[in-house]
C-alpha cells in the first residue's frame, strides 16, 4: 500500500508542480527587483555586492533614460487611444452587425497576430526606406497603432459577447436616440473592458522592441534605449526604472480588474463568460 | 403614404448597412496600409540589385532569394530547431499548470492568472537581461551546477543552446499557457464525471475526454509560441553568442547594420513565407477554429 507522504505526493503532483512553474515565471521579476538595490562594482550590475537605496534616491539621475521614459510614454498614451478608438469601432462592427467580408476582416485581424514582430518591422522598414519617409516618432507611433489594434479588437470583442442588451433596447423603447444610448448605456457599460484594452494596448507600447528596432531612427525609446546601454553597461537605474514601471502596472491592472468586476456586478453582464479579462489578452507577441 | 412609408424604412435599412464598414473602415484602412501593402513593398525590395553605395534599382533579381538562403541556411535550420525545442518544453510546463489553474486553484484562481502574466509587466529586455543575472558565470545555478557536475569546473551557461532555448521558452510561456487556460476552463467539467461515472479511472478520463476537449488551446498555445519563437533575436542576443545566431538576428544585422536590404528583404520574406507554410499545415492538420476565434459573433 501506499504510505502517507507519497500518497499525499502522488495526489498534489500537478499543485506542486504549478507552483514550481509559477516560481519560474515570477523569478526574472524578483531578481530585477532585488538588483535594483544593489551597489554593482563595475559598469556590470550582474553580480551582488551589497545592499544600496542610491539608485532609487537618484533614480532620474542620467537624463538620456529619462528622455528615452518620456518618449515611450508619449508614444504609448499616442498609440493607445488612436488604437483603442479604432479597435473597438472594429469590435462593435463584428459583434453587432451583419456585412459582407466578415472573413477578410478576421483575417487582417490575425494574420498580424501571427506573423513574427521581426518580420512586421522589416516589411514596414522597406516600404519607409522606399518612400523615403524619415524614420523617427512619427513612424513608430504609425507602427505601434498597427500591432496594437488587433489586441484591443479580441479583447473589446470579448466583453461586447457577454453584453446583456436589454439596458439598450429599454433606453431605446424610452425614446432615446441611438446615439444617447450609445452615450449613456453602452459606453459606460463597456468603460472597464475598454480600460482593459487600452492598458493592454499601453503595455504592448511601452514593451515594443523589435518592431521600434527597425523603425525608430535615432530616436530613443525605453527598450531601445536598454538595448544600446547593453553593450557599455546597464545603469542601475533602468533596474529600477523597471521595477517602478512593473509596480505602477500592476496596479493599475488591479484597479480595472476590480472596476470590471464592479460593472459585471452592477450590469448583470453574463458572469460566467469563459475568458477572463487577463487571459483575452493572450493572442500574439510581446 | 405607404409607399412613402416603406421607402424611408428602405432607406433606413440601406444606411444601416453600411454602418459596419463606417466602423470598419478606418481601422482596416490603417492595417492595410501599415501591414499588408508594407508586405509588398518587402517583397519588391528583395527583388532589388545594386549596393547601398550604387543605390539600389528594382531588376526581378531572384537570385537575392538563393543568396540569402544559402548565406543563412545555418541560422534558418537554428531558428527551427530552437523554436520548435522551446514550444514543447513550453508546452510541458504550461499543460499541468493550466490544468492545476484551471481545476485545482479554487479561489486562488485570479491570483495564478495574474501570475502567468506578470512577465508581461515588465519589458521584454529586462526579463532577459534578468535570466543573463541568473545565469551568469559566477552565479549561484552556475555553482551548484558545477559542483554537482551537470558543468565541467569553468563550464559555462552563458552563450549555449541551453541558455537561448531556456529564456525563449521563458519568455513565451504565457502564450502557451492562456489558451490552454481558456479552453479547459470551457470544458463541461459532467462530461469528465460521466466518464468517471461510467468505470473510466482518472487516466482514461483525462486522455479520452479532458485533453481532446482541450486540443484547440494546445494548438492555438502552439503556434502563438512557435512563431515569436522562430522570429526571436533577443534571446540570441542576451544569452547566447555567435554561435546561437538565429535568422532574426540575420534579419536585424542585414538591415540596420550591414544596410543590405534586398537580401535582408530576401530573408524576411522567406521567413515569412516558411512560417506560414507551416502554420497552414499545422491548421490543416489540428482545425483552425481556435486560433481564428470566430464563435459567439453576430449571426
Amino acid at each position: 500500500m501506499n504510505s502517507g507522504p507519497i500518497k499525499w505526493l502522488r495526489h498534489h503532483a500537478v499543485s506542486l508542480f504549478a507552483g514550481l512553474a509559477i516560481i519560474y515565471l515570477l523569478v526574472p521579476i524578483a531578481v530585477i527587483a532585488v538588483f535594483s538595490f544593489n551597489d554593482p562594482e563595475g559598469k556590470f550590475n550582474y553580480t551582488w555586492r551589497g545592499f544600496t537605496t542610491q539608485y532609487w534616491e537618484d533614480i532620474f539621475a542620467i537624463p538620456q533614460l529619462n528622455d528615452a521614459m518620456v518618449t515611450s510614454l508619449q508614444l504609448a498614451a499616442v498609440s493607445t487611444l488612436i488604437a483603442t478608438i479604432l479597435g473597438t469601432m472594429i469590435a462593435l462592427a463584428l459583434v453587432r452587425h451583419q456585412f459582407f467580408g466578415r472573413r477578410v476582416t478576421n483575417l487582417l485581424i490575425v494574420i498580424p497576430l501571427a506573423t513574427p514582430e521581426v518580420v512586421i518591422g522589416a516589411s514596414l522598414l522597406s516600404m519607409f526606406l522606399i518612400y523615403g519617409l524619415p524614420l523617427g516618432f512619427t513612424t513608430l507611433l504609425l507602427a505601434h497603432v498597427m500591432f496594437s489594434i488587433g489586441f484591443v479588437v479580441i479583447v473589446v470583442r470579448s466583453r461586447l459577447i457577454g453584453f446583456d442588451r436589454g439596458l439598450e433596447e429599454a433606453a431605446r423603447d424610452l425614446g432615446a436616440t441611438p446615439w444617447t444610448t450609445f452615450r449613456t448605456i453602452t459606453l459606460p457599460l463597456l468603460a472597464p473592458g475598454l480600460m482593459g484594452a487600452a492598458l493592454l494596448a499601453f503595455a504592448l507600447s511601452i514593451d515594443d522592441f523589435v518592431i521600434s528596432n527597425f523603425n525608430a531612427g535615432t530616436t530613443e525609446t525605453f527598450p531601445l534605449y536598454i538595448f544600446g546601454a547593453a553593450q557599455r553597461g546597464i545603469p542601475v537605474q533602468v533596474y529600477t526604472l523597471a521595477t517602478m514601471l512593473f509596480v505602477v502596472t500592476v496596479a493599475a491592472m488591479a484597479l480595472v480588474t476590480w472596476q470590471q468586476r464592479r460593472a459585471e456586478q452592477m450590469a448583470a453582464v453574463r458572469a460566467d463568460d469563459p475568458i477572463p479579462p487577463l487571459p483575452a489578452a493572450a493572442g500574439g507577441a510581446s | 403614404m405607404d409607399t412613402e412609408s416603406s421607402s424611408s424604412a428602405g432607406r433606413r435599412r440601406r444606411r444601416r448597412g453600411l454602418v459596419p464598414y463606417w466602423l470598419l473602415g478606418p481601422g482596416l484602412i490603417w492595417l492595410t496600409i501599415f501591414f499588408v501593402i508594407p508586405m509588398y513593398f518587402m517583397a519588391r525590395l528583395a527583388l532589388n540589385s545594386g549596393t547601398l553605395e550604387t543605390g539600389f534599382q528594382f531588376s526581378w533579381e531572384f537570385s537575392n532569394f538563393s543568396d540569402a538562403i544559402s548565406r543563412y541556411d545555418t541560422q534558418f535550420v537554428r531558428s527551427l530547431i530552437y523554436a520548435s525545442a522551446a514550444t514543447a518544453i513550453a508546452l510541458l510546463i504550461a499543460y499541468p499548470l493550466a490544468y492545476a489553474i484551471a481545476f485545482r486553484a479554487g479561489r486562488w484562481k485570479n491570483v495564478l492568472l495574474f501570475a502567468v502574466v506578470a512577465p508581461f509587466f515588465t519589458t521584454y529586455l529586462i526579463r532577459t537581461i534578468g535570466w543573463t543575472t541568473i545565469l551568469s558565470d559566477d552565479s549561484v545555478v552556475v555553482d551548484v551546477l558545477q559542483t554537482v557536475g551537470i558543468l565541467d569546473q569553468g563550464g559555462r551557461l552563458l552563450a549555449t543552446p541551453t541558455a537561448v532555448i531556456a529564456g525563449i521558452t521563458y519568455n513565451f510561456l504565457p502564450f502557451m499557457v492562456l489558451p490552454i487556460y481558456a479552453s479547459l476552463e470551457r470544458i463541461d467539467t459532467r462530461l469528465i464525471e460521466a466518464a468517471k461515472d461510467l468505470y473510466s479511472n482518472a487516466r482514461q478520463a483525462f486522455f479520452k475526454v479532458t485533453l481532446p476537449l482541450s486540443a484547440p488551446g494546445v494548438v492555438a498555445g502552439t503556434l502563438l509560441t512557435f512563431i515569436p519563437a522562430a522570429g526571436d533575436y533577443i534571446n540570441a542576443i542576451f544569452l547566447g553568442s555567435s554561435n546561437q545566431s538565429m535568422v532574426g538576428n540575420a534579419i536585424q544585422s542585414l538591415y540596420l547594420n550591414l544596410r543590405d536590404y534586398p537580401t535582408a528583404a530576401a530573408l524576411s520574406f522567406i521567413m515569412m513565407v516558411a512560417i506560414l507554410a507551416l502554420v497552414i499545415l499545422y491548421i490543416r492538420f489540428a482545425g483552425s477554429e481556435a486560433l481564428m476565434g470566430e464563435e459567439g459573433e453576430a449571426k
